[in-house]
């Protein structure tokens, strides 16, 4: 951050911004928001794991020690929401303040005031899922995707859990509009939509996945909001409506948005391999289509979240093959990976080692995906934790993991100064492990018959949860380090050099200085 | 000769890995004790070889490459970036693995999904937090109860040792015939359960306000132990399911003696008459339903 400052003077234009916290509640710029956006995730970051680390030691051993069986569901509603509407999402939204301006030549992003203000709403969403632990009855306990009946037993938890969700749903909307309306309008004369970089490609797409998908889940959210106060009954059968309708809606949201969490992932690793391989990338018109063909197909699926609900077999069926054809784009996505690697001459920095630790990881849990997509062998294992274990493997090690390689990738040129190196390799090998300590057991756990959701297990799962425990402190403890690295590179005298990556081939390393100047591009670079 | 010989060493080789898998591993499917689990349980370890295989591949080629092509060795970058005929063959090919896979699924879950003519029908209703069960129709016709979780609280609490069964046992078994085609029809009361019990390879969530179907038949006598799986509240994981599966005549005489139990308590027979006719209705509501279906 310090070194934006320094460069706002440098650069002596009209920037009669304030200073002190009214710079960063007024401000218009894109690095502004996206750095306020990325310290927000990483905040979320650290308060979801909190409520992990007391999941886990709940689980370190069987029976009840230091949550009560309703307290211990409130940790593992909130969990859930926070780490994916506040931790995951907003750092990918982050991630595309700081970089999409740069990365097609603009001066900044399409709506500058709305982008100030879609950041500032997720304050009052974040304080309210918070604070919702401290209300009379305690935060919703639910679970992260709300069914009703259940959903509507809790008190004004609930509510408070729902009227954030329903803000934080805003502000993708209006963050995803702005990233359109950038790509679509601000690119540099040159850069056609094929010549974009697949960071911004897959950020295109999943910004149209989120204005699908954030109404339907604004949606939902206010039917049960009025089923909960207003008398209507769209999820309660006595009064003529359907539990089951309210699970349709919610994962005709929820699919989506699997990927709105997944495609800018590919996005960042789709970046760094190729320059860590110092060789373009391999097959770059199939990763888009492969991209596009998965959001498409993302949207089709919602249903296998939902085989034990009961549908007829055409459904069962239908929602089957469509989700088993997700493998396609997504084994071909993998292939190119492999191919832009083969024949590099690669280096493995830590952005590197991310990249590949994604690959190898997000691999597993494709695969076990491909399994659960499976009726049968789902009909075992939904609800298990071997769910739990999947998406894990998908967004830990899979956003997670993409969203580290690129803070170490883009953090020379955020920054102006290195980050240590070594340390970043200790960050990511101890990740590695301890995230495997952590989620692999919890693939047999679920085989076993281990169910979801319950604070206490039977006796032959008490050997693995000790280990899926161990390694979630681990996994916690090494994440300290992570933000360590962060402010030590923040504060480094040390100036970065200007292009620390020599493969790199993108605008923001091969058009702007380092560290980025505050406006981007004042004069648009032109793209041959 | 030469080939032969090579399939064979191969399929053994398979065929001891597999069985080294299946046997007494606690950390796999429970050992399947219905066709549908046992389908399940195959097509999950042919799943898992076919990944098994793929992942060693891709990653193979993606070591080799990391080994190989490094800066650090000396290698220098080539400039290839398109081949229209990798992308082809390799949108193609996992085209097919998919094909092999969801062939045998297709017949499972049509298989699973047939819940007609069976030898007999059990009700189960979940509550917040534990299971009622009504026989409504086939031998032991008429009875019912209910049957909730028997670890003492003080086990729950760590104030004693935990037994063999902890949070698997309950008061009351669900007890069925071996070798007869039973069809659970699954309600709640409150919220959404789900009844599930892995080694019969049945899990269904129940929905209140709704009907929904599902069915065993279990291959040996044996207890069967299995949890509710949808979260439904405070205490989801405390409403245990037991299936106690026995022999024809073992079972006749169980259902027998319930019965006249039940008779004994003049004052719950009213009420549970009224309720059996209730339930045969929905009964027949829920197979029409699932005609429709």
């Amino acid at each position: 951050m310090a070194a934006v400052h320094g460069d706002v003077h440098g650069h002596g234009h009209d920037d009669h911004h304030p200073t002190g916290i009214m710079r960063w509640v007024t401000t218009t710029n894109h690095k502004d928001i996206g750095s306020m956006y990325l310290w927000f995730s990483l905040t979320m970051f650290f308060t979801g794991g909190f409520l992990a680390m007391g999941i886990r030691a709940e689980l370190f051993q069987p029976g009840i020690q230091i949550l009560e069986p309703e307290l211990f569901n409130s940790f593992t509603t909130l969990h859930g929401l926070i780490m994916v509407f506040g931790a995951i999402m907003p750092a990918f939204v982050g991630f595309a303040n700081w970089q999409i301006p740069m990365m097609v030549g603009a001066p900044d992003m399409a709506f500058a005031r709305m982008n100030n203000w879609s950041f500032w709403l997720l304050i009052p969403a974040a304080l309210l899922l918070v604070s919702s632990f401290f209300v009379p009855g305690g935060a919703a306990a639910g679970g992260w995707t709300f069914y009703p009946p259940l959903s509507a037993q809790g008190g004004l938890g609930v509510d408070m859990m729902l009227f954030a969700v329903h803000i934080l749903g805003a502000s993708s909307i209006m963050g995803a509009i702005n990233i359109i309306t950038t790509v679509l309008n601000m690119r540099a004369p040159g850069m056609t939509l094929m010549k974009m970089p697949m960071f911004v490609w897959t950020w295109l797409i999943t910004a149209y996945l989120l204005v699908l998908a954030m109404p339907v889940l604004a949606g939902v959210v206010t039917m049960l909001i009025t089923d909960r106060h207003f008398g209507t009954s769209f999820f309660n059968a006595a009064g003529g409506g359907d539990p089951v309708l309210f699970q349709h809606i919610f994962w005709f949201f929820g699919h989506p948005e699997v990927y709105i969490m997944i495609l800018p992932a590919f996005g960042i690793v789709s970046e760094i391999i190729p320059t860590f391989s110092r060789k373009p990338l391999f097959g770059y018109s199939s990763m888009v289509y492969a991209t596009a063909s998965i959001a498409i197909l993302s949207c089709i699926v919602w249903a296998h979240h939902m085989f034990t609900a009961g549908m007829p077999t055409v459904g069962q069926l239908f929602f089957m093959y469509a989700t088993m054809l997700i493998a396609v784009p997504t084994a071909v996505k993998v292939f190119n990976w492999t191919a832009t690697m083969w024949k590099g001459e690669m280096t493995f920095e830590t952005p590197m080692l991310f990249a590949i630790g994604f690959i190898f990881l997000f691999v597993i849990g494709g695969f076990s995906g491909v399994i659960c997509a499976i009726v049968p062998i789902d009909i075992q294992v939904q609800d298990t934790y071997y769910v739990i274990a999947h998406f894990h493997y998908v967004l830990v090690s899979g956003a997670l993991f993409a969203l580290f390689g690129g803070a170490y990738y883009w953090l020379p040129k955020w920054t102006g100064h290195m980050y240590d190196e070594t340390l970043g390799k200790w960050h990511f090998w101890l990740s590695m492990i301890f995230f495997n300590m952590a989620f692999f057991v919890q693939h047999f756990l679920g085989l076993a018959g281990m169910p979801r959701r319950i604070p206490d297990y039977a006796l032959q799962f008490a050997d693995f949860n000790m280990i899926s425990s161990i390694g979630a402190f681990g996994f916690g403890l090494t994440q300290l380090l992570f933000v360590y690295i962060v402010i030590k590179c923040i504060r480094s005298k040390e100036p970065a050099p200007e292009k620390p990556w020599d493969g790199a081939k993108t605008l923001e390393w091969t058009h702007l200085p380092t560290p980025a100047p505050y406006h981007s591009f004042e004069t648009p670079p032109v793209v041959k | 000769m030469r080939n032969k010989s090579v399939a064979t060493l191969a399929g053994v080789t398979a065929l001891a890995l597999y069985s080294s898998m299946a046997l007494g591993s606690k950390y796999n499917f429970q050992e399947p004790q219905s066709v549908i689990a046992q389908d399940i349980y195959d097509q999950h370890m042919m799943l898992l070889w076919i990944c098994l295989a793929i992942f060693v591949t891709v990653f193979g080629i993606m070591f080799y490459s990391i080994l190989k092509h490094r800066k650090s060795v000396g290698h220098k970058a080539a400039n290839f970036h398109h081949s229209t005929t990798a992308e082809v063959i390799w949108t193609v090919i996992p085209c097919l693995i998919l094909i092999v896979m969801a062939w045998p699924a297709t017949k499972t879950v049509i298989a699973m999904k047939d819940t007609s003519s069976p030898d007999m029908t059990i009700k189960a209703t979940g509550y917040q937090w534990m299971w009622g069960y009504d026989y409504l129709q086939g031998e032991g016709e008429g009875i019912s109860f209910y049957s909730k979780l028997s670890t003492p609280r003080a086990q729950l609490e760590n104030k004693e040792p935990k037994g063999e069964h902890y949070l698997l046992e309950v008061d009351n078994h669900v007890v069925v015939p071996v070798g007869k085609k039973v069809r659970m029809i699954l309600t709640a009361n409150d919220v959404i359960h789900a009844w599930w019990v892995p080694a019969l390879g049945v899990k269904q969530d129940a929905i209140p306000g709704f009907i929904r179907d599902s069915w065993f038949t279990a291959d040996t006598p044996g207890i069967y132990r299995g949890q509710c799986a949808e979260l439904c509240g405070k205490d989801h994981g405390y409403m245990p399911i037991v299936v106690e599966v026995l022999d024809e005549e073992a079972y006749s005489e169980w259902a027998a003696e319930k019965l006249a139990s039940m008779k004994k308590d003049s004052v719950n027979l009213a009420s549970v008459a009224t309720e059996v006719a209730g339930d045969a209705e929905a009964a027949d509501a829920a197979e029409k339903d699932s005609e429709n279906n």
